[in-house]
């Protein structure tokens, strides 16, 4: 009796969970635009997708973006994270608490803030001042990922590199970077997700020109969704299941990666 | 006066971390091929030292000199100087091969030469089957083994040990004492070994350095630290003892519990006071209670394997005595004491 | 090894520029009035501050607090359960659970949204199932309802997670220790695994109320303009009225209001703690 109620109440959350997704998948192959009216099936808008100019190039900002993003906040991420790790005191709190103020500070916050800072800088909004902000916000999550490694690191370890002969620069990239590898993919991996998913941030700082995705979806929600937005939105759901599944499957670590 | 030459020298060392003074002015002189121990409880300031010497630690004042020239300004990474660290700080992703040819691969030595070296010392360390091993699988002693591998097979011209053995039990512990102690002797190289373990440092050591609080207390042979502690808190640290405050009438004269001892001690002032060393194995039992110097109730008996340890109580103190000869609780005992086993010490901060 | 503390430097410059500096500039518009250009002509001024509390912004700000409350609060009675029910399942059961929980937080937030538009619309999904099955349509976007519904389904995993990784911690002696000493079921509920998952309450309402009471995007597209938010009120002002000083003190307005509910937090969260060490003790 009681494992049925839960079993309900499980099936109801994942009903939940699951509707809106169900819902735009269906929709993607309905011949109507209308969101409401099944009309027969199509693959027109999948086909369309490719067509759209607006689509691929907002995909496209969006991809580069990220993968610049990923790449420079990871590298900048890790090596101040050294930094901070060797640091003490009030300038490591300090270091750590405005590090943080990203994470902590409502999107809609950052995303202003930046704008006015860009704007009173005389920059023009745009795919630069949209990179900018997103290192920004994507280097705290890098750190955070890579500190705990480095604590969990033998404090001897780089000591007894240096006692065995190795310049200090050798000692960082043969021994500390191996074996914090794990905190910087993991740390890489967040930071790629929360630039792909970014909205708010990137609708502050992207100017009227340059638009991610999530622009996009924006602006056309509000004037009303062409369907070939369903079809990309579950290209890219399916794209990202098939993802976790491998990884899940490979790795038994998938838990974590996710967390 | 003879020269003597001097491997490594400390001249007053300094140290503070937040404003307090870990290594206070040290001096030391380490000769050639000797194996010296700085021992003291935590915080004394031994690991402190090793670390300067290693080059891990900036002095902030005074010298380290290294076969007569300033070690200061010269790098880790340049000093003929190897460590074996505190829980060995084996690189865990290399294998124990990886881990032992470290430091020849950063010599750029030939791929064979570094090969027939590393073989040579797993074999002289008994891991000749272990070169393709994670060093996360293997035991504390193994690990241990493979620490001392790398340090040694860069052919340093002094070892450093900070307490190395500390994470094994006791019977590995025991083992691997002799086991390095035969490998010194071996190769020939300067041991300073750092340690808070009196009798680990008395076992092994040519050298043994008392520290405390930053100070050097005393430099000496095992023998020379049991036996003739210079004070109190040698005394206490090296072994368990019977510390009593007295007085010195004379030269070989000193009183306490309102009896006078012959003892061998000179050199003090009419009527100083001093503390006195009796350990416990000499204390000995009399057969008839009256005819001890000292008369006594015994409040607690131990068997410790060897012998008994008792406490016996009279009016002024409580002392501690080893016996193989057992005295149950609540009998009179009297106990005697040979002039050569009271140990008479200048007070602290009392004369020189 | 003590060098390495320089690799930081770059970095805190990069902070200050990019993190402080920002700060301060939203800090200097709100307590101004001027060009937003002349950095050098504005003048001190709290008119904007003043303006916030004039009714109609008020209201707002009421309501952001208060449906952000509301939210949280569903959150948390429908996701301790759902987090309950997953950290007692098999491992292998578990796994699959999880997954399944945080999939959806993996497709695009505004898509997530906007499919809610078109199962909540007045012509939607949802109204054209009631009809088939004879029941009157509903009417509930655009709404507070809507958006209340929006919240908790975008914020949902963000309860149930923190919440999760508290109880699946909890060593299991202390539980069978509470029924050795003869709890029972509820007891050991209330007097064991509750005060020790407060942390994960905790960290949970913040992850949730953060969101939530700042967004725009979840009142914009389902609350279809009738329920503004703070958020909708800063994105109009620095998007299209074009008026930093207002917006400014309404961002402003906007952190010391988390920043209060954050030190609540935080205050229970350690509270908790005693508690659970006084217990300990008795």
């Amino acid at each position: 009796m009681k494992k049925l109620a839960v079993r309900i109440y499980m099936g109801l959350i994942f009903l939940f969970l699951y509707a809106p997704i169900i819902v735009l998948i269906i929709f993607s192959f309905n011949k109507s635009k209308s969101r409401g009216q099944w009309s027969g099936f199509t693959l027109d808008w999948y086909a369309d997708l490719f067509k759209d100019r607006l689509i691929t190039e907002a995909l496209y900002y969006t991809i580069a973006i990220a993968i610049l993003a990923t790449v420079i906040s990871t590298i900048v991420g890790t090596i101040a994270a050294i930094g901070i790790h060797y640091m003490r005191g009030f300038g490591k709190n300090m270091m750590l608490n405005i590090n943080n103020i990203p994470v902590l500070n409502p999107d809609i916050v950052t995303g202003v803030a930046l704008m006015t800072l860009f704007i009173s800088a005389g920059m023009k909004l745009g795919f630069v001042t949209m990179l900018i902000a997103h290192v920004l916000f994507c280097i705290p999550y890098v750190i955070l990922a890579v500190l705990p490694k480095l604590r969990q690191l033998n404090r001897h370890i780089a000591e007894a590199a240096l006692d065995l002969g190795a310049t200090p620069s050798y000692a960082l990239r043969k021994i500390i970077l191996p074996e914090i590898k794990q905190g910087i993919i993991s740390g890489a991996l967040m930071a790629f997700t929360m630039s792909i998913d970014d909205f708010v941030i990137s609708f502050f700082t992207a100017g009227s020109e340059v638009s991610n995705l999530s622009i996009m979806i924006y602006s056309m929600a509000r004037r009303g969704v062409k369907p070939t937005i369903n079809a990309l939105s579950t290209l890219m759901f399916l794209t990202v299941v098939i993802l976790l599944f491998i990884i899940n499957k490979k790795s038994g670590e998938g838990e974590e990666l996710l967390l | 006066m003879e020269k003597e030459k001097y491997l490594i020298e400390l001249r007053n060392l300094t140290k503070s971390f937040d404003g307090v003074k870990v290594v206070d002015s040290i001096n030391l002189k380490i000769k050639e091929n000797e194996f010296v121990t700085l021992l003291g409880p935590s915080g004394c300031g031994k690991t402190t030292t090793l670390r300067m010497i290693g080059g891990f630690e900036e002095p902030d004042e005074g010298e380290i000199l290294f076969e007569g020239k300033l070690l200061n300004p010269v790098p880790p990474y340049k000093r003929n100087i190897n460590t074996v660290f505190q829980r060995y700080a084996l690189f865990p992703h290399m294998n124990v091969f990886e881990n032992v040819a470290f430091g020849l691969r950063i010599k750029k030595l030939p791929k064979d030469e570094i090969v027939e070296r590393v073989e040579r010392m797993l074999k002289m360390m008994d891991l000749e089957n272990f070169g393709k091993r994670h060093v996360d699988s293997l035991s504390g002693g193994q690990q241990q083994r493979v620490a001392i591998a790398r340090a040694l097979v860069n052919e340093p011209k002094v070892l450093l040990l900070d307490e190395p053995l500390g994470a094994l039990d006791l019977k590995l512990r025991k083992e691997m004492q002799i086991e390095l102690l035969d490998m010194q002797r071996r190769v020939g190289i300067t041991f300073i070994y750092v340690t808070h373990d009196q009798e680990e440092a008395l076992t092994m050591s040519d050298t043994v350095v008392v520290m405390n609080e930053g100070h050097i207390q005393q430099v000496g042979t095992p023998e020379d630290i049991y036996n003739e502690p210079t004070n109190r808190f040698v005394a206490d640290f090296i072994g368990e003892s019977n510390i009593i405050e007295a007085v010195m009438l004379e030269d070989k004269k000193v009183m306490f519990d309102n009896h006078v001892f012959d003892c061998v001690d000179t050199g003090f002032e009419p009527n100083e006071p001093v503390d006195v060393v009796i350990r416990p194995e000499d204390l000995k039992i009399v057969n008839n209670p009256e005819e001890g110097m000292i008369q006594g109730t015994v409040t607690s008996v131990v068997f410790k394997g060897v012998h008994y340890e008792m406490l016996v109580e009279n009016e002024y103190r409580e002392y501690m005595i080893h016996s193989t000869l057992m005295h149950p609780e609540g009998s009179q005992v009297g106990m005697n004491i040979q002039p050569f086993d009271i140990h008479v010490m200048k007070k602290e901060g009392y004369g020189s | 090894m003590r060098r390495m503390r320089l690799l930081a430097y770059p970095y805190s410059v990069w902070m200050a520029i990019f993190i402080v500096v920002p700060l301060i500039l939203v800090l200097l518009y709100s307590f101004t009035e001027g060009d937003i250009r002349n950095l050098a002509a504005l003048r001190f001024s709290t008119r904007s501050y003043e303006r916030v509390l004039e009714p109609i912004y008020l209201k707002v700000i009421v309501n952001s607090f208060v449906l952000a409350t509301i939210s949280t609060l569903c959150c948390l009675v429908l996701g301790y359960p759902v987090a309950m029910i997953v950290s007692r399942a098999n491992p292998k059961v578990r796994g699959m659970l999880l997954m399944f929980l945080i999939v959806p937080m993996w497709m695009n937030f505004l898509l997530r949204t906007y499919a809610w538009m078109s199962i909540l619309s007045p012509n939607g999904f949802l109204n054209r199932l009631l009809e088939l099955v004879g029941l009157p349509k509903l009417e509930i976007m655009p709404g507070k309802t809507a958006v209340l519904l929006g919240m908790i389904y975008n914020f949902l995993p963000f309860m149930i997670l923190p919440i999760y990784t508290v109880l699946s911690k909890i060593d299991k002696q202390y539980l069978e220790a509470a029924n050795d000493l003869g709890a029972n079921k509820a007891r050991t509920f209330f007097k064991i695994i509750l005060p020790l998952s407060v942390p994960g309450v905790v960290s949970g309402i913040t992850m949730v109320f953060l969101p939530a009471v700042s967004t725009f995007v979840i009142s914009g597209l389902l609350g279809g303009g009738k329920t503004p938010l703070i958020g909708d009120l800063i994105e109009q002002q620095f998007m299209w009225e074009g008026n930093w000083h207002f917006g400014s003190s309404l961002s402003i307005i906007l952190m010391v209001m988390i920043l209060i509910s954050m030190a609540i937090m935080s205050r229970i969260d350690r509270n908790g703690k005693q508690d659970e060490n006084g217990r300990a003790k008795a």
